[in-house]
């Protein structure tokens, strides 16, 4: 059986287990069915072009772990932000953990969707917002949609924050031989609130995992929300995320992806911009080896005038890695005096790495300033000798350069322990030791 | 110190350096000066070791030893520095965090362990103070949008911290203003002791007024045409190249 109709023919099995007579049942139902028309996308679509799924299709995927596992904090403590206090929203194999766990409903709701989709308190909130920004018809959401059941849940209030970042991880144990993930994330910031989210998967053995999650996040008028979404898994697991934005007036998301390890991820990151004066940025560093492979496909749609929009990704890629970005920016006729930035820039520093990056612009505005630029280079000779006349051996001096390169990336990243850790793994990355503290 | 012999070097088979005899010894100051063209960067570049240069005839030699199959981090742990003629912008590195990987791994290299934090940062006060530059430049990013003037002060900064063996200097003079020439020069001096030595290319007279070089050389079309002492500087200041070019050609 091919992971299609399995996924399909699990489906009754999953209802066993949910409320069936709740209305976003309704929702899941509806999903299925589109799941189940459409299946996995193939390289004969224009937007899966340079990413091939066929790979994992072949993976004999567990759907549900057969059994409940425990971690203990000290296995598993490097992988959390612990040098700060933040609050924790920890899975493991799919399953909620409360021991490594600091939920709280303190003003703000930092919790689980599982209680946001049965608990009556909840329903108001599920209603306005759960599955309202997600596609309905992008075959891989809605294979989520189908299965949400668990992830996180995130309420800000009108004017309210967290007294701390809050972080998401999803801990992957290698109990089953092989096992598919599909959290579901909602994230609603009311008027004025603000809030910081950092999200790791983490396949701890070298069982192959998939990952297909969906975030879905809402920035009501002046919110501000930063996302920092760590990417540094094992070789042999997979993942596509797909997020999705909706922001109203004046509202502020950044969203910074670290693309470091894993074997196929694939970034489905989509902005809708429903109001004016919104800032949406998208900044991203993927440093890659061996044969890994990511996909970072961004979508801005400028639906209302006066917003703007930022994109920053920078990739270096080794050995016999793969990188692709397409950025889509989509202006409407009635979003006059938007602006849209677009870089990608890329080193390739292996004959046998490959990018494919496109942007891929559709503007029907005529009062806008968009620009957009890719590069795809080797490291500047000039620039290395430079370097290496002041002593710094040409190993260190590459090294440094790709460092410098990637870094102003990280200027935007508003905690400074997020951005000395991701510092160090670029470092680590390259394989140096940099003479200074990071 | 330094011994150049019958140097000719290219790139891509078009040689640059054709032949070029220089000795340069401990406590010297040499100035080369010489037309546009004439190769008097390239000469630079060869003896810190630029890959993109083709010896092919000839050697550099430094204390006796052939520099031939030294990397360019290698000639500057045996102490050869070279301020560029171009400094190279360097985004995204701090003037600080280049030095001290510069200064550690240089350390590294002769077996020594990293210069402590506190020592790093006196040093760092004393050699900016030295050329008078603010320290809120040390934080910014190398060369970048640094002014051209900045970018030659900030090359003499790097020399002090490093203190070489042998400095070169490629038109360190160009893009400094009056009072800043004087204090790099000042700098420069202030490093010159007897045991190292100083090849300064300019094309004017001013820079050596204040270094004062012990020998003039003039390179033309990839050779040493004619070498003198300070007083060689100052006719060319009044006759310009002409006439020696008339010469070479006898
Ligand atoms: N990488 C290169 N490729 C091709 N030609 C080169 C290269 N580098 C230098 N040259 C040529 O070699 C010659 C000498 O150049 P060089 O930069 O050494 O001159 P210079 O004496 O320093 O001149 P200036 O006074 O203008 O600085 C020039 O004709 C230059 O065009
Ligand atoms: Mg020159």
């Amino acid at each position: 059986m091919d992971l299609k109709d399995k996924l399909v023919s699990s489906f009754m099995a999953f209802e066993n287990n949910v409320d069936v007579e709740h209305p976003v049942h309704d929702i899941r139902t509806e999903a299925i069915k589109n799941f189940e028309e459409k299946g996995f996308p193939s390289k004969k679509q224009e937007a899966w072009k340079y990413t091939s799924l066929k790979g994992l299709q072949k993976v004999d995927f567990s759907i549900f772990p057969k059994q409940v596992n425990t971690l203990e904090l000290k296995e598993v403590k490097k992988y959390f932000l612990h040098e700060v206090d933040t609050y924790k929203i920890v899975f493991i194999d799919g399953n909620y953990s409360p021991f490594l766990s600091e939920t709280t409903h303190d003003g703000v709701d930092i919790c689980l969707m599982s209680a946001a989709l049965t608990k009556p308190m909840y329903k108001q909130v599920i209603d306005v917002y759960f599955n309202k920004i997600a596609s309905k018809d992008e075959s891989l959401t809605t294979l989520n949609t189908a299965f949400s059941r668990e992830g996180a849940f995130i309420y800000i209030p009108k004017n309210k924050m967290p007294k701390k970042p809050i972080e998401i991880l999803h801990f992957s144990t290698g109990n089953e031989a092989s096992l598919m993930l599909q959290p579901r994330n909602l994230i609603v910031a009311e008027e004025n609130a603000e809030l910081q989210v950092i999200e790791r998967h983490q396949s701890l053995t070298s069982n192959e995992v998939l990952t297909n999650a969906v975030t879905e996040i809402f920035a009501a008028e002046n919110a501000i929300v930063d996302f920092y979404k760590v990417q540094n898994d094992a070789k042999t697991a997979s993942l596509i995320d797909n997020t999705y934005i909706n922001q109203k007036d004046k509202s502020v998301v950044k969203v910074h992806t670290f693309s470091f390890g894993g074997k196929l991820t694939r970034n489905n990151l989509n902005f809708y911009q429903n109001g004016e004066h919104i800032d949406s940025t998208m900044k991203g560093v993927t440093i890659l080896g061996d044969k890994q492979h990511v996909d970072h496909h961004t979508l801005v749609h400028h639906i209302e005038p006066n917003c703007e929009s930022h994109q920053d990704y920078k990739g270096i890629y080794g050995e016999n890695s793969t990188g692709v970005f397409n950025g889509k920016i989509i202006v409407d006729k009635i979003a006059q005096k938007t602006n849209a930035f677009q870089q990608n820039n890329n080193i390739l520093i292996s004959d046998k790495a490959s990018i494919n990056t496109k942007p891929q612009l559709e503007i029907f505005a005529d009062d806008v300033k968009c620009s957009h630029g890719c590069t795809i280079g080797q490291l500047d000779e000039d620039a290395l000798f430079y370097l290496q006349s002041r002593g710094i051996p040409n190993k260190e001096a590459r090294a440094l350069l790709m460092y410098a390169f990637a870094n102003n990336v990280l200027e935007s990243v508003r905690i400074p322990e997020l951005k000395s850790r991701i510092n160090k793994i670029i470092a680590e990355k390259l394989g140096v030791r940099l003479g200074f503290d990071l | 110190m330094l011994k150049i012999n019958n140097l000719h070097a290219g790139v891509e088979g078009n040689e640059i350096l054709k032949g070029i005899d220089l000795e340069v010894n401990a406590g010297e100051v040499h100035a080369i000066m010489g037309p546009n063209g004439s190769g008097k960067s390239t000469l630079a570049a060869v003896i810190a070791g630029k890959e993109e240069f083709e010896v092919t005839e000839g050697n550099v030699l430094l204390n006796g030893e052939d520099l031939e199959d030294a990397a360019p981090e290698e000639r500057a742990h045996k102490g050869i520095f070279l301020s560029f003629q171009y400094p190279v912008e360097i985004p995204g590195v701090s003037v600080t965090n280049f030095m001290k990987t510069a200064i550690n791994e240089t350390r590294k290299a002769k077996g020594l362990e990293d210069m402590p934090a506190n020592e790093m940062l006196k040093l760092i006060r004393e050699k900016s103070e030295l050329l008078e530059i603010d320290r809120k430049f040390l934080s910014r990013s190398l060369n970048e949008g640094f002014s051209g003037g900045e970018k030659k002060r900030n090359e003499i900064f790097q020399m002090a911290m490093l203190e070489p063996q042998l400095a070169i200097l490629d038109e360190t003079d160009s893009g400094l203003d009056i009072d800043a020439l004087r204090i790099v020069a000042n700098g420069v001096n202030k490093l010159k002791s007897k045991n190292n030595a100083v090849i300064v290319i300019t094309h004017y007279q001013r820079l050596l007024e204040y270094i004062v070089p012990d020998f003039v050389h003039v390179l033309h079309e990839g050779k040493i045409v004619k070498s003198g002492d300070k007083e060689l500087a100052h006719e060319l200041e009044d006759k310009g190249y002409d006439w020696i070019k008339q010469e070479a050609a006898v």
